[in-house]
């Protein structure tokens, strides 16, 4: 042992300790792997570095990918796609015929047109609202305050809370004897069966995703906030400012590029609504709150009689909505950096 | 009591309340409430014993029935507040109920019965924490297994996550090879593609490859994220190549370079896509849902959405759980928040 | 026997030829100083030594052999990187034992070896420190420190000082000369410094745009330049160029009249009439009085450094000529002086910029 080793911390040397396990692995892969760099060079040693990631990533995103798009155009009952029926466009043409399409029941696949309106409708609003409510709280965390780090935790935690337990929480509330019934009454109102009623079914669902993901959106925002040059408000005090104008004539612009990829991003996530709204209602009452990933699910996988092919048709054309979407976010981003650069 | 006032009311530089001083402060305590009330409220019903929770309207506390051990009976009796005629308060034991009338005695003297109308009693409470709740689950439900398949999944996930995507993220960031483009084109294509669009055609490899209704399953589809990779290749390209060619001087094979230098400078990004991987995975509801048929192989998510779906919901467990499942993520969030907020707002993943 | 040659070696980064056939030897035990404007492909020519980069075409050869194929690490040399390159994440002795560890030295051996590094370079409190506890002097140390740890043949150092303040740059600089010596071990150093040329090699490389310009001792390089970009190259504060055309003469002297109009007589031989010229003189053979030619010029600033005085003058066809007078001079700018050009120092160079090779130069006493 020698002096220095001796000044190791007992954390140094617990995770020393939890290391050495580590250690023996990757020096047990040193070897193959030198053995590769001296046949193939550094190329091969590359190759062997991405092998198993893309290996995975082939088997369980990329070919599943591909095949999406083979199982739209089979129908048939069969799991394997060697065992399928071409069918052609058939798919595709049953989710897409409807008398009016403005009216769900008049179309032949009607819960596909019921999940693609609630989803729509659930979209905007949703998005709407949780953009608006996300940049309020970052204004409202970007002043001078104390304790902004609790206040921002508060607003935040709801993030790392997992769909089923995000549900339970408020199924909890708002069952017949729940909570928010009790203060109804307490303020003497009715009390209403909340997730019964189609209307506050779809309310609550938006709700619960709002106040599931605000603090996701919050953050980003505010960090943007953050980014604005506090020398920019002091002047705009120093011009006699009044806050909306600051609000408006500074803030806002200089958000404007985060603002923008807020919104993609809401959007992107609004559109693959499912887990919470799932376990707090599933999907109803009747369909009141079906949404497409659902109505995939259940056509695909949950039904007694899969439908892979539909299933399949449904998630291409919801897949062609969410390329548009993260193209332009991408682009979105791209534009967002350039800015700051600037 | 005038100084929290002040501690409240300070603000910058001592000036005046503004009215935007009020709005904030509106929001903030709308936001207190309505954020954490429902998770205060989870956890204080949570220990409410079932009677407790079907109670209308509830009561705060997790109150019980206060009971006796009475001289003579088997059972402990439950303890009443009885006003008598005569207008005294007493603490009367009920022994039997017939109709509206209840049979009481006194715990002193249980052998002389009094007779009390239902209306003129009620019944003593205490606050007591029914942690059977907690405990019942385990024993006779399989949470306990549900919890092991979810630490399983967890655990085992995120450590292939961060070795293959630091491998691929070092491969990307430090090599120049032909394809390169290829390759990160492609992972950047697939960032558009979600595991919900592709869920009915992976359903069908991982039944190909005979993963269905296996941890395995659920495990394997999610390791491969584009995501991880992108965050530790940015943070990879600020490390500067100088030390990479300094370590091939000093003998150092490609892979040592990788584990000895290149891993370890990474740390923080490792860190990060570390917490963000434990969160997915331990938050995962679809996929598994998807692939565990088998009660046995359930997660915590599957799990508890199963329970809480039967006809009879014992909400008494279905709240303990929740919590149960709900205490990994927020110890994380309490020891790591500063770490995780400034992840997310430098990354925009989530 | 450390003996490095490099023949024919060309580099090119796409269409982008960064090295024009260079060819270089450089003998064991040599100090041998690449020097070069930035971006003159001296930094990729080292790491085409190196190894960590390779030659287009060309060869590169260490002892006898080539050793193009080989990769960096196999080729027994080590080398200093400008940003030190320390590894951040371990210890002062972890950074010393990394190369040792790599090639499986004894674990005694490893521990001797560092002691003894450590002891050479004074950095024996440091062994437990990161480089980021480290001064950049403390930091310079380390780095020379790991390369010394495996005993190379050959040492490259790529702008080792460059990051150092010039107070310690100098004394580094000193200590680095002193190592050579002691480890009796070739060394290539690259450096966009004249001074650090002059001061540490045995022979420099002047490189330009990828080609070499001139190789020799630092003395051959002052004395004669072989164009006018090593001339002005070498020596601070740079050389003066006085522009100007033959106007006659013959073999044995040529007559030459600068722009401006002043005539001197170089014994050169003559060239045709009109041909253009480019006389060269150091501002240390500029004085104001004696000798034979004389330029009446205005002073535009005046330098006082205490043991001498540059001024910065204006001659007639001529923008601006540097002289460094010895001693304190009661020089004020707006003054008009007259200097004068010590024609045994007179340095000629043709329309291309090559060194007129008969130009004679004395030796500096």
């Amino acid at each position: 042992m020698t002096a220095e080793a001796r000044h190791e911390t007992a954390g140094e040397r617990l995770a020393g300790l939890l290391l050495a396990p580590v250690r023996w692995g990757m020096n047990l892969i040193d070897r193959p792997m030198t053995w590769l760099q001296r046949r193939l060079g550094l190329g091969g040693v590359a190759a062997a570095f991405l092998a198993p990631n893309l290996l995975v990533f082939g088997i369980f995103v990329l070919f599943p990918m591909m095949l999406n798009v083979a199982y739209s155009f089979t129908g048939g009952g069969a799991l394997f796609l060697n065992n399928r029926v071409f069918v052609g466009t058939l798919q595709y043409e049953t989710l897409l015929s409807c008398r009016d399409f403005l009216d769900a029941s008049s179309c032949r696949e009607d819960r596909f047109w019921r999940a693609v309106g609630n989803t729509g409708f659930f979209v905007i609003v949703q998005v709407a609202a949780l953009v608006l409510i996300s940049l309020a709280t970052a204004l409202v965390l970007n002043r001078e305050m104390r304790a902004r780090g609790f206040w921002r935790a508060v607003f935040f935690f709801p993030v790392l809370l997992s769909p089923v337990v995000v549900a339970l929480i408020w199924k909890w509330i708002l069952q017949r004897n729940g909570l928010l019934n009790a203060v109804l009454v307490e303020l003497s109102f009715e009390p209403t069966l909340w997730l019964v009623n189609r209307g506050w079914a779809m309310f609550w669902a938006i709700f619960l995703s709002i106040w599931a993901h605000l603090g996701f959106y919050t953050l980003i925002l505010l960090a943007g906030l953050q980014a604005i040059p506090r020398e920019l408000y002091e002047a705009a005090e120093m011009d006699g400012a009044p806050s909306w104008r600051v609000l408006t004539r500074i803030t806002l612009p200089l958000l404007w590029p985060n603002l923008v990829v807020v919104i993609l991003l809401a959007l992107i996530r609004a559109v693959q609504v499912f887990d919470e709204v799932f376990v707090l209602t599933g999907g109803g009452p009747g369909t009141a709150t079906l949404f497409l990933v659902q109505y995939i699910y259940e056509t695909g996988l949950a039904q007694q009689v899969r439908n892979l092919g539909l299933a399949s048709a449904a998630s291409i054309l919801m897949a062609a909505v969410l390329i548009v979407l993260t193209l332009v976010q991408l682009l979105a981003s791209a534009w967002r950096e350039r800015k700051e650069q600037r | 009591m005038s100084g929290i006032a002040t501690f409240l009311t300070r603000r910058r530089g001592g000036a005046s309340w503004h009215f935007t001083d009020v709005l904030a402060w509106i929001w903030l305590l709308a936001g207190l409430l309505l954020m954490f009330g429902p998770v205060v409220w989870l956890g204080l019903s949570s220990f409410k014993t079932r009677a407790a929770l079907s109670e209308f309207p509830p009561t705060l506390l997790p109150y019980e029935t206060s009971v006796v051990e009475v001289e003579g009976f088997d059972e402990p009796l439950p303890l009443y507040r009885v006003k008598t005629e005569d207008g005294e308060e007493r603490l009367l034991v009920q022994v039997r109920r017939i109709g509206t009338v209840a049979q009481m005695a006194d715990p002193e003297a249980p052998d002389e019965i009094i007779r009390v109308p239902l209306v003129a009693r009620e019944p003593v409470r205490e606050v007591r924490l029914a942690t059977e709740n907690y405990s019942t689950p385990f024993e006779r439900y399989n949470f306990l297994r549900y919890f092991y398949n979810s630490v399983f999944v967890t655990v085992v996930a995120t450590i292939i996550t961060l070795i293959f995507n630091s491998m691929a993220a070092f491969a990307l960031s430090k090599y120049q090879f032909k394809g390169r483009t290829a390759v990160l084109a492609v992972i950047l294509a697939t960032l558009m593609v979600p595991l919900s669009v592709i869920i009915v055609p992976l359903f069908s490899v991982i039944n190909g490859l005979n993963l269905f209704n296996s941890l395995w399953g659920v495990i394997l589809p999610t390791v491969a994220t584009p995501t991880g990779v992108f965050l530790l290749r940015q943070y990879m390209l600020t490390i500067p190549d100088e030390l990479l060619e300094a370590a091939r001087m000093d003998h150092a094979s490609e892979w040592k370079i990788y584990w000895r230098i290149v891993l370890p400078l990474a740390m923080p990004a490792v860190a990060v896509l570390a917490i963000f991987s434990v969160m997915w995975r331990w938050n995962d509801f679809l996929w598994p849902l998807i692939v565990l048929s088998d009660q046995e192989l359930y997660t915590l998510q599957v799990g508890l959405n199963s329970f809480q779906g039967e006809l009879n919901v014992q909400w008494h467990y279905v709240l303990a759980m929740t919590v149960v499942s709900m205490l990994p993520v927020v110890v994380i969030f309490a020891f790591l928040q500063r770490f995780i907020t400034s992840g997310i707002a430098s990354t925009g993943i989530k | 026997m450390s003996h490095l040659e490099l023949k024919n070696v060309s580099k090119s980064f796409g269409p982008v030829e960064v090295l024009h056939q260079v060819d270089i030897e450089v003998k064991d035990k040599e100090f041998v100083v690449f020097v070069g404007p930035s971006g003159c492909g001296k930094s990729t020519l080292l790491r085409i030594i190196a190894g960590l980069e390779k030659a287009t075409s060309g060869e590169v050869m260490l002892d006898g052999e080539v050793v193009n194929h080989l990769a960096a690490a196999d080729r027994g040399l080590a080398m200093v990187f400008q940003s030190y390159a320390l590894y951040p994440h371990m210890s002062v002795r972890q950074n010393l034992s990394f190369g040792l560890e790599n090639t499986k030295t004894p674990k005694d051996k490893i521990e001797e070896r560092v002691a003894e590094i450590a002891r050479m370079l004074r950095i024996e409190e440091l062994l437990a420190r990161k480089p980021r506890q480290l001064s950049g002097g403390q930091r310079q140390r380390v780095a020379i420190g790991r390369a010394m740890v495996r005993r190379p043949g050959v040492f490259l150092l790529d702008e080792p000082l460059s990051n150092l303040d010039a107070e310690l740059r100098v004394t580094m600089r000193a200590e680095l000369a002193a190592l050579h010596k002691r480890l009796d071990a070739t060394m290539i150093y690259v450096t966009h410094d004249q001074t650090e040329a002059m001061t540490l090699a045995d022979r420099i490389v002047v490189l330009r745009d990828g080609r070499v310009e001139q190789i020799g001792t630092p003395l051959e390089l002052y004395n004669r330049p072989a164009n006018r970009f090593v001339a002005g190259f070498i020596g601070a504060p740079h050389m003066n160029f006085l522009e100007g055309r033959f106007t006659g003469g013959d073999d044995g002297a040529a007559r030459i009249e600068l722009d401006g109009g002043h005539v001197l007589l170089l014994p050169i031989p003559a060239r045709p009439e009109g041909e253009p010229i480019t006389i060269g003189i150091r501002p240390h053979h500029i004085e104001t009085e004696g000798g034979q030619a004389r330029i009446p010029a205005t002073v535009t600033l005046v330098e006082a450094l205490g043991p001498e005085t540059i001024v910065h003058a204006e001659a007639e066809g001529q923008p601006r000529i540097v002289a460094a007078l010895a001693g304190q001079r009661s020089i004020t700018s707006g003054n008009t002086i007259s200097l004068a050009l010590d024609e045994r120092f007179l340095h000629a160079f043709d329309a291309d910029g090559k060194r007129i090779e008969e130009s004679r130069v004395a030796e500096e006493i």
